[in-house]
């Protein structure tokens, strides 16, 4: 018998070898065409029961997740914390334990706080995926990301990647690097000093000042989402000021030594971070990462349920 | 101590490949609406050679596919050593006869999880079974229209099919421990 593949949880890449990250990408694969057939559906994972349990909003992970979900057949319940007993006050971990008192599966949760996914899953026996939480890791975003890349390039070894914008607030940015740069990818991120955590480097990335000098330096940028409430807080003077020296905007590409893969997790704010020109341009991928979003969450679901792979070369006769 | 006794061997399974493509042909009454679905791995190598048998005494196309069903396994609860997911991809299967080929036909469950799996991409006509190696054990009613070789088994044996595109060689073997 082969190891669980994954282990029991996915909180976050960081935990991941190299290995289990292509294992992931590798069985996307298969999953992609699954979404293309007539009946957009495989039994893999019928009879088992997941719950999406999102204490943030969330529009794309949210129905990536539960789309996935139903093109294996599992069976899906959402929860919100509005609307629920979250809001009357009940725990994270009394929300969770009722929950598995009704015999479930699996849990996809979304939080805010950093370590949510982790606290639960060691809490609770059916597998849990994290969704994002706090300024911890998004891995499925990173998973997608990452299987763009590769989709485009052919692989993600000696990969200049350039991770730009608010990198300090960012749970995608932690992620695409911990996962890139597992699988050998150069990765740099770029922002307003502000919005840079301290001690950035630890990570394996070099810090690059000046998008000009990314937009130089990569083969690809990954461009995140401005957090609008991050400017009220004070860590940005105005939101034309950023357009104005981190935009990612035609002119600025223009001068790049050649054509960049655009990568944005969404959603965007179009004429902040990105222009809408480069948003619709022919070097973005904007979409086909939406599109490869359900195939990477449908391999996570299916890797984590029990599906592990037999790393043995098999001969045939064995049915 | 394991034995490992041959049942076919490179010119016997090329003889037994000629047979059974003659077989498609007569039961499939012709070409017109054949398609020939391999059942990864092996398979998927056998229709293809099977089709290049049919084509060149028949001077058709026949169109094929190949099939994973590790999504549509009925045992992904129980433990048990699991192959990657591979790579499905079929033409169009409404109003064909199609014919799924695989290399051993054992307890079945294979060739069930096929049956659904083609029933979710279209309506054929008529699905027949060909398989290379029989070789018995069944734990489903089904069985196969076209065999290249039917073998008594004992649980604990091990059919090895080898196809020279993945293995090198054109073999089938028994092993007995």
């Amino acid at each position: 018998m082969a190891a669980p593949a994954l282990g029991k949880d996915l909180v976050g890449l960081e935990p991941l070898s190299a290995e289990q990250i292509r294992l992931i990408l590798d069985t996307a694969e298969p999953f992609k065409e699954v979404s293309e057939r007539p009946i957009k559906k495989v039994p893999a994972l019928r009879g088992k029961t997941i719950v999406n349990l999102f204490f943030e909003a969330s529009t794309r992970t949210r129905i990536s997740f539960e789309f996935a979900e139903k093109r294996l057949s599992a069976d899906t319940v959402n929860v919100a914390s509005t609307g629920s007993s979250v809001s009357k006050g009940e725990t994270l971990v009394d929300t969770a334990r009722n929950l598995e008192a009704m015999r479930i599966d699996m849990v996809v949760i979304r939080h805010g706080s950093s370590g949510a996914a982790q606290f639960l899953g060691h809490r609770i026996r059916s597998n849990v995926i994290n969704a994002g939480d706090g300024k911890h890791e998004h891995p499925t975003q990173g998973l997608l990301d990452i299987l763009t890349l590769r989709d485009r390039f052919g692989k993600i070894e000696g990969l200049k990647v350039a991770i730009c914008g608010d990198i300090l607030h960012s749970r995608v940015a932690r992620s695409n690097i911990w996962g890139l740069t597992k699988l050998g990818a150069e990765v740099a991120v770029c922002g307003p000093a502000t919005l840079l955590p301290r001690n950035v480097h630890e990570l394996g990335v070099t810090v690059l000042p000046r998008i000009e000098d990314a937009i130089q330096w990569a083969d690809a940028l990954n461009v995140l989402r401005l957090q609008l409430e991050r400017m009220h807080a004070g860590f940005l003077p105005s939101l034309r000021e950023y357009n104005r020296v981190f935009g990612v905007t035609t002119e600025r590409l223009a001068k790049a030594p050649k054509d960049l893969l655009i990568l944005h997790p969404g959603p965007m704010n179009r004429g902040v971070e990105i222009d809408s020109d480069v948003a619709d341009g022919p070097h973005s991928v904007i979409l086909p990462q939406v599109t490869n979003g359900v195939a990477v969450r449908m391999a996570v679901l299916y890797l984590l349920a029990g599906g592990s792979p037999d790393w043995t070369q098999q001969t045939g006769g064995v049915d | 101590m394991p034995s490992r006794s041959p049942l076919l061997d490179e010119r016997a399974l090329g003889r037994t490949l000629v047979r059974m493509a003659t077989e498609i042909v007569e039961r499939g009454r012709g070409t017109d609406d054949l398609v020939l679905v391999g059942i990864q791995r092996r398979g998927v190598e056998l229709a293809d050679r099977l089709k290049r048998l049919i084509d060149q005494a028949e001077g058709s196309n026949v169109p094929t596919g190949k099939l994973d069903i590790t999504l549509y396994r009925d045992d992904l609860q129980t433990i048990g050593p699991r192959p990657v997911v591979g790579e499905t991809r079929l033409p169009n299967l409404d109003g064909r006869t199609v014919v799924i080929v695989d290399d051993v036909l054992y307890t079945g469950r294979t060739v069930r999880a096929a049956l659904d799996e083609c029933a979710d991409f279209g309506r054929p006509r008529r699905i027949l079974l060909c398989v290379l190696v029989d070789r018995g054990g069944r734990e489903l009613p089904i069985q196969a229209d076209i065999t290249g070789l039917t073998v008594g088994t004992r649980p604990g044996d091990r059919v090895d099919v080898f196809v020279s595109e993945l293995d090198g060689r054109d073999a089938v073997e028994l092993a007995r421990t």
